[in-house]
């Protein structure tokens, strides 16, 4: 059960930087989500770690080892890569048996292996079928079920659940977190879907660009992100555009555009620079008359989206911004309706305060 | 202007029956989402509104007219699948002034609408650009807009939004329904997606092994559905096996291995076999007051807007229960105890038993 350290890992594919200067570690038996847009290197990093492709610069250690030079099949590491790629004409059973079998396992012991972890991912009544005879979920599972069969104590989960219904990814998220959780296994777990990410992570690396924006626990990550991009990619914040005009003991007051004053937290802010404000959806209240909040504003509601278990209401305030609020497990219709007045208010304390970015707000929230 | 209306229609690949006995009504201007898991039918019903596959039986009707008596140049349907097919050796301009070149229409015409198109779309700066220069979300705007630019009104979208990144995916699909409201289209738009088509859709068509199950607003498609098994597509929730005690008018008392629930039902037996469903956002937990079932709280995830809770009741039952993170809650730890508030959970729904069992009746396989 390897712990993976990197060092300062770089790879070029050509002129572009497919992963520049990236450095992590990973504990064992830990449980690691890699998130980030397409083209952010997330797929380069399991390739790395799995011994698929060679750093050009950096180093890249296994429980302290240098394995830079160790080759794919030598390092106790099994890549699952996006697109199942089971064996046709092989039965579920013999592809899971596959991994044991070609590491010199002898064949009843690998068949007994295969079966033991079919039953970890409930398909022991389909061990005789070929994998064109099952659902894409059921395939999905006989993938993960061949990589821990492999007996490999890092598994590398390639968007793992990317090829299945919305649906059926809610489902199998938690249980492929269980399975390799019993298993003992250490995971890196790739995906572009920060829920999927906040749902099974122990922590959450965010890639962007081939750089790390973020990593940390998931709480940690969510409540204070390192960056305007990570808040906007994990969860989604209302963003607005100030410039610190004093700051008081623990709080400032910060000028929004339009004539608006905003009070946050004073931490680490100098005087007259420009930032940007960010408010989580949940954090931001609407009532019909009184609010007891630091920061209230009279709004109109401009959109209600209907989410399921919850409703987004679009809260445009005087200054022409938009301040989402989402309220969880409302009844039929929810409690505002387009072009209702309401008071929109947060707390001091709710504010996430970040430096205005230098290459501008437009760039720093590009997905692409 | 663009009606939709499909009469019985069903379509069988070799020995699978594909869709059966399909009829459905769409209103001018109206936004339906065709929702369902993988194999449901809905990309095959989409393609046979498209003049791609022609139906077994059965009629397809815009405004009245039967499909195939309109040829297919006049029959103005755009389309738009999750493959974004963009020329590449185009600009985003020429992509989107391509249909309508290939219409004749008059050069000073074609530029008025690719310009306003390019401004619908919000890409006006990027109008000189090749596809590949574009992230995936941009591409398909441009795939989108060019839909439009050929002046239909009847737009299929076959997961327009699947081949993209989560995020990306969320923001595009407010700008596709503004764009749709704005130029008052007719839309359908197919996905897997119950999050997408819940914030969208005027109303939901869910599918399921070649058949419609129900069609819905999206309010009444999640909060209370009539078949169990859209219940369970369109969001996690609980299933509570039970049997029906007594009934009273408009309520049963439901056992649950032998806990009591009222359940608002009509029309049920007593001995009868029950399913009891509620949303894990619905489950309200509370430290331990003596009240409601106790519980153990198994696990806890931390998911950003909400705090996940899997709760091991007494009597073997397992519940999720789900609370927002806006009210400062310290939330609970694994292992605390809990009341579970549901004996007169008034968004408890109440379904049959399914005849086929309860695990093949939800099964998403």
């Amino acid at each position: 059960m390897p712990e993976v350290s990197f060092v300062n890992v770089t790879k070029k594919f050509g002129r572009v930087d497919a992963l520049d200067r990236v450095s992590f570690e990973v504990r064992d038996g830990e449980y690691l989500c890699v998130l980030g847009p397409t083209g952010s290197g997330k797929t380069t990093l399991l390739k790395l770690m799995a011994g698929l492709l060679e750093p050009d610069a950096g180093t890249i250690y296994f429980d302290g080892k240098l394995v830079n030079n160790v080759g794919a099949q030598d390092r106790n590491a099994v890549y699952v890569p996006q697109q199942y790629a089971l064996f046709p004409h092989l039965t579920v059973l013999q592809n899971v048996a596959f991994g044991p079998l070609a590491r010199g396992k002898p064949a009843s012991v690998a068949l007994d292996i295969a079966s033991k972890v079919l039953d970890l991912v409930r398909l022991s009544s389909r061990a005789q079928a070929l994998p064109n005879e099952l659902s894409g979920g059921m395939q999905q599972r006989v993938a993960l079920a061949r990589g821990l069969a492999s007996g490999a104590g890092l598994l590398l989960l390639d968007e793992p659940l990317g090829a299945l219904d919305a649906r059926l990814r809610l489902d199998l998220r938690h249980k492929i977190r269980d399975l390799v959780q019993q298993s003992g296994s250490t995971a890196i777990h790739v995906t572009h879907d920060q829920d999927e990410a906040m749902s099974v992570a122990d922590e959450i690396l965010v890639l962007r660009n081939g750089r790390i924006q973020d990593f940390g626990l998931p709480r940690r990550v969510y409540r204070r992100p390192a960056s305007v991009f990570v808040a906007n990619m994990i969860g989604g914040a209302s963003l607005l555009e100030g410039i610190v005009d004093t700051t008081v003991g623990e709080t400032a007051l910060i000028s929004v555009r339009g004539g608006l004053t905003v009070q946050a937290p004073s931490k680490n802010l100098t005087l007259t620079v420009p930032v940007i404000l960010a408010l989580r959806k949940e954090r931001v209240r609407i009532a019909r008359d009184r609010l007891e909040m630091e920061n209230v504003f009279k709004g109109e509601i401009r959109g209600v989206r209907f989410l399921g278990n919850s409703n987004e209401y679009l809260v445009r305030i005087p200054n022409g911004d938009v301040l989402t609020s989402r309220l969880f497990a409302e009844r039929e219709g929810g409690a505002f309706k387009v072009g209702d007045e309401v008071l929109a208010g947060f707390l001091e304390g709710d504010v996430m305060v970040f430096e205005y970015p230098l290459q501008g707000l437009a760039k720093e929230l590009e997905i692409a | 202007m663009p009606k939709l209306d499909l009469m019985g229609v069903s379509k069988t690949y070799a020995d699978i029956q594909a869709l059966s006995d399909i009829s459905l009504h769409v209103e001018d201007k109206e936004y339906v989402c065709i929702l369902g898991p993988s194999g449901c039918g809905k990309s095959t019903l989409i393609r046979c509104i498209a003049g791609i596959h022609t139906p077994d039986s059965g009629q397809i009707l815009i405004d009245g007219k039967s499909i195939e008596e309109t040829p297919i140049e006049d029959r103005r349907i755009g389309y738009v699948f999750q493959d974004i097919a963009l020329f590449p050796h185009m600009s985003v301009r020429d992509n989107l002034s391509y249909g309508l070149a290939v219409r004749h229409a008059q050069s000073s015409e074609i530029m008025t609408v690719t310009n306003e198109m390019l401004d619908l779309i919000n890409m006006r700066d990027r109008s000189k650009s090749y596809p590949r220069e574009l992230s995936g979300g941009a591409q398909q705007k441009v795939a989108v807009g060019r839909a439009i630019a050929t002046g239909s009104h009847l737009f299929l979208l076959d997961e327009p939004l699947g081949a993209l990144d989560a995020i990306v995916r969320t923001e595009l699909r407010y700008e596709l329904r503004k764009l749709a409201s704005d130029l008052g289209l007719t839309v359908i738009h197919v996905t897997h997606d119950q999050e997408e088509a819940l914030s969208i859709a005027d109303r939901i068509v869910i599918m399921k092994s070649g058949r419609i199950v129900e069609v819905g607003k999206p309010s009444e498609i999640y909060l209370s559905p009539k078949n169990l098994f859209t219940e369970n597509f369109v969001g996690e929730t609980n299933l509570l096996e039970g049997k029906v005690l007594e009934t009273h008018s408009s309520q049963c008392t439901v056992d649950v291995k032998g806990h009591k629930l009222r359940v608002a039902g009509f029309g049920k037996k007593v001995d009868q076999k029950v399913v009891v469903s509620i949303r894990p956002e619905f489950v309200p937990l509370t430290t331990p007051t003596g009240m409601g079932w106790e519980g153990r709280v198994e696990q806890v995830t931390f998911l950003g807007s909400l705090n996940r809770y899997v709760l091991e009741v007494e009597g073997g039952i397992e519940i999720v229960a789900e609370e927002s993170t806006a009210e400062y809650s310290t939330g609970f730890r694994v292992g605390e105890s809990v009341s579970v508030l549901l004996e007169d959970n008034a968004h408890m729904l109440l379904f049959d038993y399914p005849k086929e069992g309860l695990e093949k009746e939800v099964s998403l396989e």
